[in-house]
């Protein structure tokens, strides 16, 4: 037996300086560089809820994407039929899903030849024959519309990351969750209302033409002419809430250029003639373009168009070449600065919405922690002197396994990198005051055996053996619904049950093995008349 | 120290018919109070904002909500916060479409125009939009329901199947009581509270194990008595474990629920509720139960 116990003795040596070793990183920062090269280097991290933060969730509007998608085939369509010289077909979108396409009866065969080779992206659901027309119902089948979905969702996450990183934030967390969300994390952010307009500002922008010739206040009266749009632009800051100037603007509705082919852009600092403006840099092709359009259209107004909101429409002078443009606009600098970082971050695919946001300022932050603490000081201290007034020697030994129990489960923590949140210390603090039931079970057993007459050796032996299989029930329960809470729950939640099940296994382990290694070498070395119970 | 003497024994199952009563008016109660009045929902199942703000001195909520007239925010609610002289007030707001980032902006603009820029902080911005509030909610009565059950499938494998439907009974009986201490005490649901019933569910079948562990073993050992004198024996060999480990646990969450602060205290005060419930529940419920069941057994027989 002896042997037996030393050897478990030897086990939990090695486990307690393995636990310091692995807690060192959580607790001093400033390790050396040889530190990481051959010993852990993983630390427990403070949730947002304790280092002040944003959790956010995005929906990515995979619906409008879609939407936007068929828009374009579209135009492809149509297009392509007038190159081809079938005439009298209409390319008309209904049920927001759908393509309906009116052929009349001298061109079907040609169009469902066209359909055949240029578009077998797209199911013919539905054929009708009416008096000389066919109208065909076309729709995107079931893994073009999932893969758009995923591509929707990706190619924002994309952005999303490349927006955060451009805007600096240490170590944010961005990752799909479910179908169609995002969730987004930033540690320590100090202006959260700012990273959220970075981030969820869809950066649409077009080169529209403006309607000279049109009304404005004529046109938002009785409504655009066809083919005309009506969009605005907004005099001074914000994002034209309440009371801000608008002016209507008459657009073709054609957009010439997207923001796609933008390589760069920059702020440049504001003049005596105008405040701060941004500059973009577009790539070969974009040059190309937009010099084919500047040259085609001078003389005449280019609204610069960002998500439907026309930030200024200046009269083209001369054909531009160089592939430089710039935006200016009413912004002070910091609205420059963001425009520039979402115009280089590229455009998302579809709108977004944030569905769930969490956030929380860093000196809550600290006041949490701090009570965390002081609860956990004075919970801890209670648990220690009741148990010691109880047990007396025993309820000592159950006080030295709640130690290390703390111990072991803080550096499991830290080897998983585990996030600790406000509920993740009280999860602690409970392990605490649950952590000495295995206690209380086997030294009441003791007590009976005792009393029963038994001698010292056999009662320990006999009050481990009897308490066990209520211990290990009864932690097995409490195990479960941590799993299931786990599941369940959601960032700090989830940090409350990764510390209970934790300190479940720590529990089991120091206050069964680790006490009872105790006694067994008490045992072991001489024979025990009594004991302190 | 001895708190119970070795050789008690309280009667505990006589008083079984009394308990039953008393628990089931209780339990009705709270049903009744469930689904007429409904619980206080906070942001995580309603779906709304939250703004917690922090003044540097005294402000009264009448005067936030004069601040914050000219930006018409809706159904709004502002209430105070945390400690005594904290000077920390909550608004809860019902509108669930903000324009992105618009809100904490507004806030803070309109308040500094009146207090001052630096004379308050906004401390935690909550937003919950209504179909993750649904979700959630769906998610979290499921996940009580289904651990629940968990409890009572795992006592049935390792005991018998009486001693899990008295486990889950007991269970749902503590679940409830909590639900209802919590809603007489104008506390909101939130994870929180979900995650405090869990933890409930999970702690309150550990007394359950043992006096269900004890209860077996006293059956192969003592074969002539009948099996509530059995039962009894048992609850009363446990009685001071219950007590003693109770105890431990009601310290630390009396600890937390006096100087864990605001977020925390909610918590706190449901597992208190539950944990206490779960001492009853397990002697006064879950024993019956078990005898009940085996009275239906012989009269089968």
């Amino acid at each position: 037996m002896r042997r037996a116990a030393l050897t478990r003795l030897a086990l939990f040596i090695i486990a307690t300086v393995g636990a310091l070793l692995y807690l060192t990183p959580t607790f001093f920062h400033n390790l050396p560089s040889w530190w990481s090269n051959f010993l852990p280097a993983e630390r427990i991290h403070l949730g947002l809820d304790l280092q002040g933060g944003s959790h956010l969730v995005l929906e990515v509007k995979v619906d409008k994407a879609i939407e936007n998608n068929l828009e374009r085939i579209r135009a492809d369509l149509t297009n392509m039929l007038r190159d081809r010289g079938i005439s009298g077909v209409s390319v008309e979108k209904v049920q927001g899903t759908q393509l309906q396409v009116k052929v009349p009866a001298a061109s079907v065969e040609r169009v469902r030849a066209l359909l055949t080779s240029d578009f077998a992206n797209l199911s013919v659901v539905n054929t009708q024959t009416a008096a000389g027309t066919t109208d065909f119902f076309l729709s995107l089948s079931k893994e073009e519309l999932r893969s758009l979905r995923d591509y929707a969702v990706d190619q924002s996450l994309e952005t999303i990351r490349n927006r955060i990183d451009q805007f600096g934030v240490s170590e944010p967390i961005i990752q799909r969750q479910g179908q169609q969300d995002i969730l987004i994390q930033l540690p320590g952010i100090q202006d959260p209302e700012r990273a959220k307009q970075i981030i969820g500002k869809t950066a649409l922008l077009e080169f529209k033409l403006v309607d000279d010739a049109a009304n404005p206040e004529e046109a938002v009266r009785s409504g655009p002419p066809p083919g005309r749009q009506i969009l605005y632009g907004y005099a001074g800051r914000g994002e034209g809430g309440a009371g801000a100037d608008k002016t209507p603007y008459v657009l073709e509705a054609r957009t010439l250029m997207t923001g796609e082919t933008i390589t760069d852009a920059r702020v440049r600092p504001s003049s005596q003639l105008q405040g701060p403006y941004v500059e973009l840099v577009l790539n070969s092709t974009g040059a190309r373009l937009f010099e084919q359009i500047t040259a085609a259209n001078v003389k005449r107004r280019m609204a610069i168009v960002l998500d439907n909101r026309v930030y200024s429409a200046p009269v083209i002078q001369e054909r531009i070449g160089g592939g430089r443009a710039s935006i200016t606009g009413s912004f002070d600098i910091k609205e420059a600065r963001d425009l520039a970082i979402v115009l280089r971050a590229g455009a998302l695919p579809a709108p977004v919405e944030i569905v769930e946001e969490r956030t929380v300022g860093p000196s809550l932050g600290q006041d949490s922690i701090r009570q965390g603490i002081a609860s956990f000081i004075v919970g801890g201290a209670l648990v220690v002197i009741f148990m010691v007034a109880y047990y007396k020697g025993a309820g000592l030994v159950a006080v030295v396994a709640v130690i290390f129990n703390i111990l072991y489960m803080m550096a499991i923590l830290a080897g998983f990198e585990a996030v600790l949140t406000l509920p993740g210390i009280a999860g602690i603090v409970l392990t605490i005051g649950m952590a000495v039931d295995a206690n209380v079970l086997i030294n009441e057993r003791i007590r009976e055996e005792l009393r029963a007459g038994r001698t010292v050796r056999s009662a320990i032996e006999a009050g481990y053996q009897n308490a066990l299989p209520a211990i290990l029930d009864s932690n097995v329960t409490t195990f479960l619904s941590g799993v299931i809470l786990f599941q369940f729950g959601t960032g700090p939640i989830k940090g409350f049950a990764v510390t209970l099940c934790v300190g479940i296994l720590t529990t089991v382990i120091t206050a069964v093995y680790l006490t009872r290694t105790y006694y067994d070498l008490r045992i072991s070395a001489r024979k025990l008349e009594r004991i302190s119970i | 120290m001895e708190l119970i003497k070795p050789g008690t024994r309280i009667p505990f199952t006589s008083y079984r018919k009394i308990a039953v009563i008393l628990s089931t008016v209780i339990n009705l109660a709270v049903l009744i109070l469930l689904f007429t009045k409904g619980p206080n929902l906070g942001v995580d199942f309603s779906g709304g904002t939250v703004v917690q703000l922090k003044f540097q001195q005294k402000v009264t909520v009448p005067d936030i909500r004069r601040a914050l007239e000219s930006i018409n925010l809706g159904g709004s609610e502002i209430q105070d916060f945390g400690q005594e002289g904290s000077n920390e007030y909550l608004i809860r707001l019902d509108r669930t479409s903000v324009e992105i980032g618009a809100l904490g902006e507004q806030i803070k603009k309109t308040l500094s125009n009146q207090f001052g820029a630096d004379k308050f902080e906004i401390r935690r911005i909550e937003f919950v939009g209504p179909k993750i509030g649904e979700d959630l909610r769906f998610r979290g009565i499921m996940s009580v329901v289904v651990s629940t059950i968990m409890m009572g499938i795992y006592i049935w494998f390792r005991f018998e199947l009486r001693f899990g439907i008295g486990a889950v009974i007991a269970l749902i009986h503590d679940v409830l009581v909590t639900v209802g201490a919590l809603m007489l005490a104008h506390y909101e649901f939130d994870l929180t509270i979900v995650a405090a019933l869990l933890t409930i569910v999970g702690f309150s079948v550990n007394d359950t194990v043992v006096i269900c562990d004890r209860i077996r073993e006293n059956m192969r050992k003592i074969k002539r008595e009948s099996l509530e004198s059995i039962v009894n024996t048992s609850i009363n060999e446990t009685l001071s474990r219950t007590i003693l480990t109770t105890g431990a646990a009601l310290m630390v969450l009396f600890a937390l629920y006096f100087l864990g602060g605001a977020v925390i205290r909610p918590f706190a005060f449901a597992l208190i509720v539950g944990f206490f419930s779960g001492v009853y529940s397990t002697i006064f419920i879950a024993s019956p139960v078990i005898l009940f069941w085996e009275k239906r057994q012989v009269r089968r027989r």
